[in-house]
């Protein structure tokens, strides 16, 4: 992971530089990958029960969700933009799989039953259009997408509330279920989704045509523009890319908690942004990519679980999490600053 | 004339290297109180960086740096401005969204006890620094509704008007008409004369020569020569410059040239009665395979919106515009690559990736055609690496970023990505601004090939120079109109500066 700058990797044997500045442009990629093994080491330390195989699944398996949302935000934060509607987009997509589940009787909601693959495509189709309407926004509209997205979390969270009306739906299709709480060969099939995710991400944005172009709409969108790329076409699909894998995390949620309720993803939209960040990827576009939010992902793994090991106070556990989230942004603002000064 | 005074600035040995490439080395420099000290050299030949490090852009390097005959190390900018020192980039840096009282006094407006702007005297105070400087505009308007010349004017102003003791300017007079040039030079040599020091950067040699006391020449991160201005002639400062004999090689211009009669060739493009609000009105034309279409005006004349028009990133109001017989009407400059137009936009920020590497750069344009869906890094570095060469671009390597060629080289790049797969029509902006010779002879090769292989070239330029060595028809655009055509006949600089 530690090369996760893979994008531009084939061109970087010929570069006259010396080690110092080498390490200075890649600080983006190496500070992530030594918090992950500090904190690691020191969890391993603190804590007996850390470092065994069954925790390191435990670990995979509270990350996944949080990295199949991640993988689309990832797009949006390489192009410069931000989705702040991925947890209610996740919850929506997931109420809505079950809404169109036939539920147990005790369960008080007017749904729709549908045969599962059907209430499935129907979900996908839900997210796909939230993502549509961002697009649209951003694009057409040039709403700023942070503003943009505020207000799709809203419209998200009130399609959940309509759907389920306070109540909590249990039954989704079996394919989501198993997908979300199965396992093959003890391996939960949402760690597989989830590297599958992961992986198909990597893959597109450093082998495709369509990845490079993410790449320069991130890196200069006027050059970008200047140089005949659709920058509108190109920002409105990392938009739908970004609501169709909150959906597809959200659907999987819903079945790995076992319940599609209200404001179930909340705590998701902070530890998707965070994931992306802390991996490296800049906030201003154009560097990072599915390797770093990878790296990201377990540091938050590590350290969420972590913390559970070493018995701390549960409260003192959040202010934990925002001061690493912190140090993660003055190290993603600094070492852009690093690079430009490498290239000026 | 600065003989038993000791420098105000005195640099010694100063060397620096970006990564691997060291842009200055072992260079010495001495300014002197009341001299206008100008610089000349190619691009990449050190002349911008060893001014940014007098202006603490770059406060890493190594070698002496006696201000005030005290060894100094500035940590910043501020740290120069605080010493007296203002610097004009070449790049223009205002705020666009201020007024041009606020870009005025950016920094250090005038405030009452309270520490409040005091809105009415900074407006009577930046209008009288300007009309001193000749400019006349509202001083309450946004900066960023003026014509970018006047932009460049008005930040040059605020740094002359500072009360910096050093004033370095960095190419300023390329974005300037006539007689905009002949202000500033009539200002600089008051400043001198009540004891300012400039440094003077210019392509521009005729300029150097009349506007500066002493001139120094840079050649590959070297010093080459100091002399006395009355000392020396163009020639002689070309040859040091270059390195080779080079009265041949740049024409002044000034004599008669002989247009070429019309073209057989077929129009490419059409523009019929473009207008866009105030900027542009009825605008009629053609661009014909196999010529290059020249269009000169002066800064704000229009030419930059006309360029993004025919690149589908601006949309006029009225008017109509056909690409091989075919009206369009482009809705992003997505559709205007795809019916065969390209542009090389004026600035080299708003055309290139500067964290990407080269052979990305050059391949952007043409990413569409070779490949589908996967990309194929092996034939774009391949079709990069003939293009490199071709252009003879330094350092050969088109695995480097960016950020690491020279401005001149950055701009061959920028020409290279339109070149694997020539486009119908070619507009290009400004395309030897900021060149040094040698560049700008490259460029005007790789227009003749272009054109030698059919393709319809427009250039838009505030040059009469770049128009003229280019050209073999030239527009004259003033005030959004078309006033006058030269096709066939004889045209110089003064008779295009005349229409103008």
């Amino acid at each position: 992971m530690a090369s996760s700058d893979s994008a531009t990797a084939p061109a970087d044997h010929k570069r006259p530089r010396g080690l110092a500045p080498f390490l200075r442009s890649q600080m983006r990629n190496i500070a992530p990958f030594l918090t992950l093994i500090f904190l690691s080491a020191f969890f391993a330390i603190a804590s007996p029960s850390f470092a065994t195989i069954d925790n390191v699944g435990n670990i995979l398996t509270q990350v996944s969700v949080t990295g199949i949302i991640a993988v689309g935000l990832t797009f949006v934060i390489l192009c410069a933009e931000i989705d702040l509607s991925i947890a209610s987009i996740a919850n929506v997509t997931g109420i809505a799989v079950a809404y169109f589940t036939l539920q147990e009787s005790y369960v008080n909601i007017a749904n729709v039953p549908m045969p599962g693959i059907v209430a499935i495509l129907l979900a996908l189709a839900l997210c796909a259009l939230l993502g549509l309407v961002n697009a649209l926004g951003l694009t057409m509209i040039g709403i700023p997408s942070f503003i943009m997205t505020l207000a799709m979390m809203q419209i998200a969270a009130g399609v959940s509330a309509l759907l389920v009306r306070g109540q909590i739906a249990y039954k989704v299709p079996d394919l989501i279920t198993t997908l979300g709480s199965g396992s093959i060969g003890g391996i939960p099939w949402i760690v597989i989704v989830a590297a599958v995710m992961l992986l198909g991400g990597h893959l597109v944005l450093t082998y495709t045509r369509f990845g490079r172009y993410v790449y320069m709409v991130g890196g200069n969108r006027e050059a970008a523009e200047f140089a005949g790329l659709n920058v509108k076409l190109i920002l409105g699909s990392v938009m739908v890319i970004s609501a169709v894998c909150s959906g597809i995390g959200g659907m999987l949620g819903v079945a790995h908690f076992g319940s599609a309720q209200q404001n179930e993803f909340d705590t998701y939209l902070l530890d998707s942004i965070a994931a992306v960040v802390v991996g490296g990827t800049s906030l201003f576009g154009g560097r990072g990519g599915i390797g770093n939010t990878i790296v990201g992902l377990f540091v938050l793994g590590v350290l969420n679980n972590g913390l559970d090991h070493v018995n701390i106070d549960s409260f003192l556990k959040i202010l934990i999490r925002g001061l690493i989230l912190l140090a993660a942004l003055i190290i993603n603002v600094y070492a852009q600053r690093l690079r430009e000064q490498a290239a000026d | 004339m600065s003989q038993g005074r000791s420098p105000i600035l005195e640099l010694n040995q100063i060397t620096k290297a970006f990564g691997g490439v060291e842009a200055l080395r072992g260079v010495d420099f001495a300014l002197h109180a009341g001299e206008i000290h100008g610089l000349v050299g190619e691009n990449g030949a050190g002349k911008s960086t060893l001014m940014k490090i007098i202006a603490g852009v770059h406060p890493e390097f190594s070698g002496r740096f006696m201000l005030d005959g005290k060894e100094t190390r500035f940590r910043s900018t501020r740290d120069a401005h605080a010493a007296g020192i203002g610097m004009v980039h070449q790049e223009l840096s205002v705020a666009p969204d201020l007024t041009v009282a606020e870009n005025v006094f950016l920094g250090n407006q005038p405030t009452n006890r309270l520490g409040f702007v005091q809105w009415r005297r900074m407006a009577r105070e930046a209008g009288e620094q300007l009309s001193r400087f000749g400019i006349d505009v509202d001083p309450m308007t946004r900066l960023g509704d003026l014509p970018i010349g006047l932009q460049q004017l008005i930040e040059i102003a605020r740094v002359l008007f500072s009360g910096a003791r050093i004033i370095i300017l960095d190419e300023p007079t390329s974005a300037l008409s006539p007689p905009e040039v002949e202000r500033l030079f009539a200002t600089l040599q008051k400043l001198r004369d009540e004891g300012t020091s400039i440094v003077f950067i210019s392509h521009f040699i005729e300029d150097i020569l009349r506007v500066s006391d002493l001139v120094t020449v840079f050649r590959n991160g070297r010093k080459i020569a100091e002399t006395a201005s009355a000392d020396t002639t163009k020639g002689a400062l070309i040859e040091a410059m270059i390195g080779r004999g080079g009265e041949a090689l740049e024409h002044s211009y000034t004599d008669d040239l002989m247009l070429p009669q019309a073209s057989a060739g077929s129009a490419v493009l059409r523009v019929d009665q473009l207008s866009l609000g105030r900027t542009l009105q009825d605008v009629s034309f053609e661009a014909r395979s196999g010529e290059v279409l020249g269009i000169y005006g002066f800064m704000g004349c229009g030419q930059l919106e006309l360029s993004r028009i025919l690149f589908g990133k601006l949309r006029p109001d009225g008017g109509t515009l056909a690409v091989d017989g075919a009206a369009k009407t482009f809705r992003s400059t997505a559709a205007a690559r795809r019916a065969g137009v390209a542009l090389v936009p004026e600035s080299r920020r708003a055309m290139l990736f500067h964290q990407e590497p080269v052979y990305k750069n050059i391949s952007i344009s043409i990413l569409e055609r070779i490949s589908a869906l996967l990309l194929k890094p092996v034939r774009e570095r391949a079709i990069a690496q003939r293009q490199v060469e071709q252009l003879q671009i330094r350092p050969p390597v088109v695995g480097l970023d960016l950020g690491m060629l020279s401005g001149g080289n950055q701009q061959k790049v920028a020409l290279a990505k339109w070149l694997t797969y020539p486009p119908r029509l070619l507009v290009l902006c400004e395309p030897t601004r900021g060149m040094d010779v040698g560049a700008k002879n490259d460029v005007i090769n790789i227009v003749r090939d272009l054109r030698a292989k059919g393709l319809a070239i427009i250039v838009l330029s505030t040059e009469p120079e770049t128009v003229l060595s280019l050209a073999d028809r030239i527009l004259v655009l003033k005030r959004g109109a078309v006033v006058r055509e030269f096709a066939g006949e004889a045209v110089s600089k003064d008779r295009l500066l005349e229409a103008a």
